[in-house]
């Protein structure tokens, strides 16, 4: 069984159908990749995903279990996570309590035992303070553990989206132009981080990304969308030989 | 995580500060230092610090402008001075002021839990004049509610005391305009500092937390809160609710120092909603320490400069629109940043 299989997809606003018809299988322990010119719907693609919007038409399987026009806190629970094109981070937070946060349903104790600093309270913090410590190291992060995140460098912003969204404990992991605003070195980094989740933490990860570099270096599967639609899907190297998707690029560019 | 050691530490100043100021009074005070004015505003004191702690959960932690709350102080009062007044023969001074008080945070809780229903929905603006017109709603009601007891029991009206029909032995409780009178003066300043300290140590508490973690989640990116699984209406709920339960226990902190219990616009109009909400803000917005300090100089610096009464509320009015751009104006807090003492020194260790 797939791990998530999309089936006739589509959303409409107002007179626009900014995703038609879409259809997708991502195979457990797959590094998928979801590409297409600006405005094509990929993002809408996300939104109908994790529950921020709400499907007109279409059937989302999760693992077999029907997750469409479930809320987003119902989704995440079933196992997705993502990240934000525009990056959302919860910014007077410092960087461990960012991913924290992202443990909320993992590790929890009671309000009571909270205020009353119980010690079931010091022992699961300290369990969270590990959890999100090591989950900070992926990045190479702990040293920055109790920076402002507001203050972290572009792209290290982006990289904690992903260790709070890894922190949700997903089995699907949504990143959305990962690389975007990145030099070609953070990228590079980026890159192997991203290898090295797909392949030590059991998650499976679908990303939507520009940078060609990046989709050819780590996807090994793709879907081209083009005005909602999808223009084709296979193998990386096929999709990216096929000359349609080369003449969506370059006219798009 | 040098970071669970600092929030740690500076939780504990801020208790250390309160109890320090309480041990300085209760010093000065028997050395017969302290002035009856003074004395007089002990109490009221506390009553504002527990305000201003309640207030900036709402306002500073999970970033919904409430204007409100002098409502939920007003229910707390009038609730917890009923209690007393119906058990005031039946019931030793202690426990009656302890249930009085817990009466008082409970009422209020549920009313912030009801009106946090539908008000928790709306977002920035709705949400303050929607707080603002209940707290002026709260405020007009208790001045048209009677409630008098005789043998047959409780009797409620919104008219005037004689349509209560009550037998001739009946008392009345609450007299509408005239409000509550004679509520035992159980209130002191030892009881104030216990109740400043116990919200400030419940709410600081609450912050370094996973709930308090997601309040604050929420308030930054609702969005990104949501997409990690955090219940956002819940949580919303939660904070707004605890926020009413420490009101209202100030509220009968209140009402148990006052001779007669009045809902007067000046004790708790919308005037006094605005009063919280300039300590909050004083006190930079989301910090616990700031609103108490806040709290204590804008009670005490207009009673030392009496003479400028009449300007009071334009200078806070003035007050809380600096404060405003300074704090919301993401070039000004750079600059705060950039210029902060801890960075300095910080630089300085760094070369
Ligand atoms: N909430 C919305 N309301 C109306 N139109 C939307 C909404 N969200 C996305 N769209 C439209 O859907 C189209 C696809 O957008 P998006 O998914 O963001 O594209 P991209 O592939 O660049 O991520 C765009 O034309 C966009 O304007
Ligand atoms: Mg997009």
């Amino acid at each position: 069984m797939a791990l998530l299989e999309i089936s006739s997809l589509s959303i409409q606003f107002g007179g626009l159908r900014a995703v038609d018809d879409f259809n997708l299988t991502v195979e457990k322990g797959e590094l998928y990749g979801l590409i297409g010119p600006n405005g094509a719907g990929k993002t809408t693609v996300f939104n109908l995903l994790t529950g921020e919007y709400k499907p007109t038409e279409g059937v989302i399987l999760l693992d077999g279990v029907d997750i469409t026009g479930k809320s987003t806190i119902e989704i995440n629970r079933a196992g997705i996570a993502r990240t934000f094109q525009n990056i959302r981070l919860f910014r007077q937070l410092s960087v461990l309590d960012n991913v924290k946060v992202g443990l909320h349903n993992q590790y929890k104790y009671s309000a009571f035992s909270a205020v009353l600093r119980l010690p079931s309270y010091f022992s699961t913090e300290k369990q969270m303070n590990e959890k999100a410590m090591e989950l900070l190291s992926v990045f190479k992060m702990e040293g920055e553990a109790d920076t402002i995140s507001a203050n972290l460098p572009y792209g290290k912003q982006r990289k904690l989206e992903i260790a709070r969204a890894m922190a949700t404990n997903p089995k699907l992991l949504l990143l959305d132009e990962p690389a975007a605003g990145m030099n070609p070195h953070e990228t590079q980094e980026l890159m192997d981080d991203i290898r090295y989740i797909g392949e030590n933490f059991g998650i499976t990860l679908l990303l939507i990304e520009h940078d060609m570099k990046l989709v050819s270096g780590i996807c090994e599967k793709l879907t081209v969308l083009n005005f909602g639609r999808i223009l084709t899907q296979g193998d990386t190297k096929e999709v990216l030989g096929n000359p349609e998707v080369i003449k969506a690029y370059l006219g798009d560019d | 995580m040098k970071n669970m050691t600092k929030t740690s530490k500076d939780n504990l100043t801020t208790i250390l500060m309160i109890v320090a100021v309480y041990v300085i009074v209760m010093i000065l005070r028997s050395a017969g230092l302290i002035n009856s004015q003074m004395d007089g505003l002990l109490v009221p004191l506390c009553v504002y610090a527990t305000m201003a702690v309640s207030l900036n959960l709402v306002v500073g932690i999970l970033g919904e402008l409430s204007l409100g709350h002098a409502g939920f102080m007003c229910i707390g009062a009038f609730a917890s001075a009923f209690f007393s007044k119906v058990f005031e023969q039946s019931m030793g001074v202690f426990p009656r002021f302890l249930f009085a008080i817990l009466i008082g945070g409970l009422v209020a809780g549920i009313f912030g839990f009801l009106i946090g229903i539908p008000v928790l929905r709306l977002k920035g603006d709705y949400l303050a004049i929607v707080t603002l017109a209940f707290g002026e709603i709260i405020k007009n009601l208790m001045n048209v509610l009677y409630v008098g007891r005789d043998a047959n029991g409780l009797h409620f009206s919104l008219k005037d005391a004689a349509s209560l029909g009550m037998a001739e032995d009946g008392e009345l409780i609450i007299n509408g305009p005239l409000g509550i009178t004679g509520t035992p003066f159980d209130s002191n300043f030892t009881i104030g500092f216990v109740i400043l300290l116990l919200s400030t140590v419940f709410v600081l508490n609450l912050i370094n937390s996973r709930h308090g973690r997601a309040i604050m989640a929420i308030r930054d990116n609702r969005i990104a809160a949501g997409s990690v699984g955090i219940p956002i209406t819940r949580f919303k709920m939660f904070a707004f609710t605890v926020s009413a339960v420490i009101a209202g226990c100030a509220g009968a902190l209140y009402s148990h120092n006052l001779s007669s219990l009045i809902a007067t616009p000046a004790r708790f109009g919308y005037n006094m909603s605005i009063l919280f909400l300039v300590f909050v803000v004083l006190g930079g917005i989301g910090s616990t320490r700031g609103a108490i300090i806040a709290s204590i100089a804008l009670t005490l610096i207009p009673e030392v400069l009496r003479f400028m009464a009449d300007y009071r509320m334009l200078i806070y009015a003035i007050v809380l629109i600096v404060m405003m751009i300074v704090n919301w104006n993401p070039r000004s807090r750079a600059w705060i940043q950039a210029h902060s003492l801890t960075k300095l020194f910080r630089r300085k260790e760094g070369s």
